[in-house]
């Protein structure tokens, strides 16, 4: 800029800074705009359109009717939805500390410098990759009854053939359908959260580990003392990863036992699903299907922010 | 290593002897004393590393075993998948299962042919469109000053906690309303633009030194060169993480077909498959079916072994996926 010449532009500057902001504003945009308006059609909209519908009775044909809270009303009293919660909240209670659980066990024996690491944690993680339903078809046959292999492992370690847990399929009184998804969930995704861990793991400093030793923790302190602090931020995001995930578990249940026998394990993803499209039951009502599916994202928004708040508490 | 030092004058010949010997007595203890204390500590120290070893052999054949019950059981009779007791190994190999897979008079009208094309169709495309856009967007995000930029990006992320199994019935209805239902465009729209691919390339082009940007500016090339000819290029890694997240998350999508392909000949792998497996006709062919899973896996397991890198690190960057 000319320093010289005395009469400083100063509308001349701001003319041009506002020029400039337009022209980044009309910048930024085009950069954006490719994505955003398939962000907005797909993502925006409908989110928006799922409150409106819920408080609607719409089916297949036809226009929207608003009827108010009438669909939260049927969903209250209704016995399905409450099958369906609790499916899915006993699903989540066994789900999540088990995983968290072995994918940190995971990531600490991986974590150490030693011959054959890689292929290890290969192995571990190769099932996050595999497709729901190949691993559905296979498990679910090794859970066949009776001829299936771990029927006859139980057999064989000496369970009785009326005490064999009835897993996908089974008509007994007891059945094991929840624990075999939850078992195959479990398996499935303890890799992914232990790479999460093991890149967790490598922000914590060596120099913390070599003072404690320095001062004499054994391997077992320095865990509790180095090593999960050290975590604290991974942890937490596992866990609300964990949560979530668990509470909008669907693809896994679907292709495993189509949330049978009778309702043993419908959860709510499949009862949003099963109430507007699915074939079996009243497929067609947009409207109580919406009021589910508001439940199922308030429930995760809620458990986000819970979470969110004890870590901010325990961060003090 | 314990090093007395050597004491020593020229002036004294014999002491120098003397204090040499000592020093070499002194020193071969030292070693032997650590050698002692070495072997001492790696018998543990093995004893430690064969119980580790032991542990991961064992929990890797538990995450492995499925994989290996799915190979062996797809070179089976279709009788022989089960027996009492478990057969690990086939009594006779039936390669030409992979043939008959591919039949369409074996597989009761399903053609595997068509699933596989389906799928490598929407993979491909989706991947190619996730890249562009998601990669576009995000230098607007990273590197364009502009007022409501922040606000637009929280957008982004506050949608990421909304999970699809909540809307992606109106997704679904908006779909059908524009005739797209039973389309492959509907996937096409439904993978392309999630938000997911914006973060994590804005993750990337911050870590991209901003002068660089800067004297590509002064040196007169436009936003969009810079982008181009600068940010694309230095953001191969990313690019390859992306484009291998995206592949194998849409190869492997389940939902999406489930709720919109209807017509047989527009499934994918994963829908057919599915199919395959739960429909009475051909439910009973169980090593067929095994032989379709180890199908729909094996271009995913390639994939993998190859970009692994590519992989962890996407997944460890950006921690999430989908």
């Amino acid at each position: 800029m000319s320093t010289t010449v005395q009469p400083a532009p100063t509308r001349t500057i701001a003319k041009r800074k506002s020029a400039l902001r337009r022209r980044n504003t009309l910048m930024g945009w085009t950069f954006i705009l490719p994505n955003f308006v398939g962000f907005a059609l797909l993502t925006l909209i409908p989110i928006a359109a799922l409150i409106f519908i819920s408080f609607t009775k719409w089916g297949a044909l036809g226009d929207p009717v608003f009827v108010g809270l009438k669909n939260y009303r049927t969903m209250f009293t209704q016995g399905t939805y409450w099958t369906a919660l609790w499916n899915t909240v006993y699903y989540t209670i066994i789900h999540m500390p088990l995983t968290l659980v072995i994918s940190l066990a995971l990531a600490l024996l991986l974590n150490q410098k030693m011959r054959g690491v890689a292929f290890f944690r290969t192995a571990a993680f190769f099932p996050y990759i595999t497709s729901i339903v190949a691993i559905a078809v296979v498990w679910n046959l090794l859970f066949s009854p009776e001829y299936g292999p771990i029927d006859q492992m139980l057999s064989w370690l000496g369970v009785s053939a009326e005490n064999l847990p009835r897993w996908t399929t089974g008509a007994s009184p007891i059945t094991g359908a929840m624990p075999a998804v939850i078992i195959v969930a479990t398996w499935r995704e303890m890799g992914y959260y232990m790479l999460l861990f093991l890149a967790g793991l490598q922000t914590i400093p060596p120099e913390l580990y070599e003072a404690a030793r320095m001062d004499g923790a054994n391997s077992w302190q320095r865990f509790w003392n180095v090593t999960w602090p050290g975590l604290r931020p991974t942890t937490f995001f596992v866990t609300v990863m964990l949560t979530i995930g668990s509470f909008k578990v669907f693809d896994l249940i679907l292709v495993m036992t189509e949330g049978g026998p009778g309702q043993a394990t419908l959860v709510l993803s499949q009862l949003i699903y099963r109430t507007a499209i699915g074939t079996s039951g009243a497929g067609g009502d947009f409207g109580f299907s919406s009021a589910v599916a508001v439940s199922l994202f308030l429930i995760c928004l809620t458990i986000t922010i819970i979470q969110f708040l004890v870590n901010r508490r325990a961060e003090k | 290593m314990s090093t007395s030092p050597a004491s020593p004058s020229d002036a004294h010949p014999t002491g120098m002897v003397a204090s040499v010997t000592e020093d070499v007595v002194s020193t071969v203890q030292a070693v032997r004393v650590i050698a002692k204390r070495h072997t001492h500590k790696s018998t543990s120290w093995w004893i430690g590393r064969v119980a580790l070893y032991a542990l991961l052999v064992v929990a890797s054949v538990a995450m492995l075993i499925p994989f290996f019950w799915m190979v062996i059981s797809s070179f089976k009779r279709d009788n022989e998948v089960f027996s009492v007791p478990v057969r690990w190994l086939p009594l006779t190999w039936h390669p030409e299962n992979y043939i008959r897979i591919f039949s369409n008079s074996m597989a009761g009208g399903y053609s595997m042919t068509n699933w596989l094309k389906n799928t490598l169709i929407l993979a491909v495309v989706v991947t190619f469109l996730q890249v562009l856009t998601g990669s576009f967007a995000a230098y607007g995000f990273a590197r364009v000053k502009f007022p409501g930029r922040n606000a637009l990006f929280l957008g982004y992320v506050a949608t990421i906690a909304v999970p699809w199994q909540a809307y992606m019935i109106p997704q679904f209805i908006l779909l059908t309303k524009v005739g797209l239902s039973n389309t492959l465009w509907a996937i096409i729209l439904l993978q392309a633009f999630g938000a997911f691919g914006v973060f994590l390339m804005k993750q990337f082009y911050e870590t991209i030194p901003e002068e660089l940007s800067e004297s590509a500016r002064i040196d007169g090339l436009s936003e969009y060169g810079i982008y181009w000819r600068i940010m694309l290029p230095l953001s191969v890694p990313a690019i390859a993480s992306l484009s291998l997240l995206t592949f194998v998350n849409t190869w492997n999508d389940f939902l999406g077909p489930l709720l919109y392909l209807r017509d047989r000949n527009l499934f994918t792998i994963q829908l057919g498959l599915n199919t395959f497996a739960g429909d009475p006709q051909t439910a009973s062919q169980d090593a067929l079916i095994m032989t379709g899973a180890v199908i729909s896996v094996l271009p995913i397991a390639i994939i993998f072994m190859l970009g692994q890198r590519y992989f962890v690190e996407g997944i460890a960057t950006s921690g999430m996926k989908g």
